[in-house]
């Protein structure tokens, strides 16, 4: 798994109901099922991901993100998450506002463009490429990249409101010069 | 379609029929004083009768769901490409039973059996049946059978309206219902293509107001054009395009009102071939089956209501080419079951042949039905 889905599953509450955007192949589901009995479905459009999904025996949703989450009711879940999705989404003001209608909480992970690495390269003249980065600008999904501070700015404008954060580098927190130094953070919100 | 060989192929299959000695009240307010119903099986019932699979079939299809006949081998069971051994419904763990119903022209009591009453054909008398009607026969096979609980019941279409229903009349049968291509209801414009079908038989002089039987004559015409149209609304305009273009079967336009377009020589053969195998009461009956199918109507209209009653978990299967039951119906029933907090698995696929991609072979799709079975355990 990767660093960020185990700071999830450390946040999820035991039991949670559980809803995971963009779950890709449902490794996180199922760490949440097993290790806190959080039962859940996953949203994913990717027509490979959604078959392992099922092959995996997770609870999947083959809709598209974009057009909103439709399917659920206010309030259904006590967590929804967007694990390293959010960059990938056109309208994302509008999903983090879906996310919080249909979840009392949101955790929402992404790649952080602030990292120094990621500046460096610009700085040279090139789109980043790492760990955390790893696609070639002409073949990302990724759609909406941001810094920590334009994620921050972003939910004070949109009214969230950042209950935990957790900034991450090579699976380490990061505390000092967190839009440095770190290239993954992890954020528990609600709305308002 | 596999050779008689195939070791996929669950080989030379034998229908069978059950005859059920009590009578069956209808949702319609009739009573059918004793019935048939056919059924086919494949596979083995385990000692802990906890592996069967009911299959429902749809509109033109019956219980011969896979193999062939002995005496037919060209005669392949309608979803041959799923069932079998080592197919995604592996028959060397699953015992799977396809079921016709009643109302059919392929061996169950239908318009075309004797009425007990009058000792003829039952005609026009035979009453309108629905999918819940259905659903309770296969309930009374399942128990002649001995299967208390079936692993997985799955349909597409109309099929899948069986499905869905079994959960709601028997939600303590079902563990999981597989429901591909449907809807919780049709929308009015399906009604209209079924009531173009219906009025194409009716109106046929051959029709006889639904005793041809006993005139010797088959209401060929109606049958024809009711085929068609209901062959057009199953294929996608991609599919269509795809398969036909605007090919000219003479290789030049006649002129005439002969066949120019290759499409339409397919449409007449589609017609023909059908309207020798298939009966027009029962085409009737079916579409009114159709057609009446809404579980939330008696909840007001509040499908989560009226799915509160299932318990099973479901896989349920779109394909975005399908115009005549579009996603839209499919996501109005996963909806309905996410309100329900039920278990529920949701596939949309991006695959070009219309109503009919549920009877075709598209590694996703097959894919995902592969592993689902994989995961039920028995």
């Amino acid at each position: 798994m990767r660093p960020d889905q185990e700071a999830i599953v450390r946040w999820v509450p035991q039991g949670a109901r559980v809803l995971d955007l963009g779950c890709g192949d449902g490794a996180l589901l199922r760490s949440l099922w097993q290790q806190r009995e959080a039962p859940g479905y996953g949203v994913e459009i990717d027509d490979e991901s959604v078959l392992e999904c099922v092959a995996n025996d997770v609870n999947v949703l083959q809709v598209d993100l974009e057009s909103g989450l439709s399917l659920f009711a206010d309030g259904s879940f006590d967590c929804v998450i967007l694990s390293e999705t959010l960059q990938t989404i056109h309208r994302t003001e509008f999903l983090l506002r879906e996310m919080l209608r249909v979840g009392r909480e949101g955790i929402v992970s992404f790649p952080n463009f602030g990292h120094w690495s990621a500046r460096l390269q610009i700085a040279l003249g090139r789109m980043p490429v790492s760990e955390t980065l790893p696609y070639e600008w002409y073949e990302t999904p990724n759609v909406h990249h941001c810094t920590i501070t334009d994620f921050e700015d972003l939910c004070r404008r949109v009214g969230i409101r950042i209950r935990e954060r957790l900034v991450l580098h090579d699976g380490n927190p990061v505390t000092l010069l967190p839009n440095f130094l770190g290239s993954l953070a992890v954020y528990r919100c609600t709305a308002g | 379609m596999n050779a008689p060989h195939d070791p996929s192929s669950v080989g030379a299959a034998s229908a069978q029929k059950a005859h059920f000695d009590q009578p069956i009240r209808l949702r319609g307010g009739a009573e059918l004083p004793a019935f048939d119903i056919a059924y086919e099986t494949y596979g083995t019932l385990n000692a802990a009768r906890s592996n069967a699979v009911l299959v429902c079939h749809a509109l033109n299809a019956s219980h011969h769901v896979a193999g062939y006949y002995e005496n037919d081998k060209d005669n392949v069971g309608w979803w041959d490409n799923l069932v079998g051994p080592g197919k995604p419904l592996d028959t060397n763990r699953f015992f799977v039973v396809g079921s016709n119903y009643i109302g059919s022209c392929f061996g169950s009591t239908g318009p075309a059996s004797i009425n007990p009453a009058s000792g003829k054909p039952w005609g026009a008398d035979f009453p309108v049946v629905t999918v819940e009607d259905w659903v309770e026969a296969q309930r009374l096979l399942a128990d002649h059978l001995g299967i208390e609980r079936f692993a997985a019941v799955i349909g597409g279409s109309l099929g899948a309206m069986q499905a869905l229903q079994w959960t709601l009349s028997y939600p303590q049968r079902v563990r999981h219902a597989i429901v591909i291509a449907a809807a919780a209801k049709l929308t009015p414009q399906n009604i209209a293509f079924n009531e173009v079908a219906r009025q194409a038989i009716m109106t046929d002089p051959d029709f006889h107001g639904g005793h041809y039987y006993e005139k010797g004559v088959v209401p060929v015409r109606g049958l024809r054009i009711a085929r068609m149209i209901g062959h057009i609304t199953y294929l996608s305009g991609e599919a269509m395009a795809e398969k036909f273009g605007r090919l000219l079967r003479r290789g030049a336009l006649g002129f005439d009102f002969d066949t120019d377009f290759e499409v339409e020589s397919y449409l007449r053969y589609q017609a023909d071939k059908f309207s020798t195998y298939f009966d027009a009461n029962t085409y009737l009956r079916i579409t009114k089956a159709l057609d009446y199918y809404d579980p939330a109507s008696d909840f007001g209209g509040d499908l989560t209501k009226a799915l509160a009653r299932a318990e099973a978990a479901f896989l349920v299967v779109s394909f975005k080419s399908d115009w005549r039951f579009t996603p839209a119906r499919s996501r109005e029933m996963v909806r309905a079951l996410l309100d329900n907090r039920r278990i529920v698995s949701y596939l949309e696929l991006d695959a070009p042949g219309g109503h009919d991609a549920f009877l075709l072979e598209d590694p996703r799709y097959h894919g995902a039905l592969r592993a689902y079975f994989a995961n039920i355990e028995l």
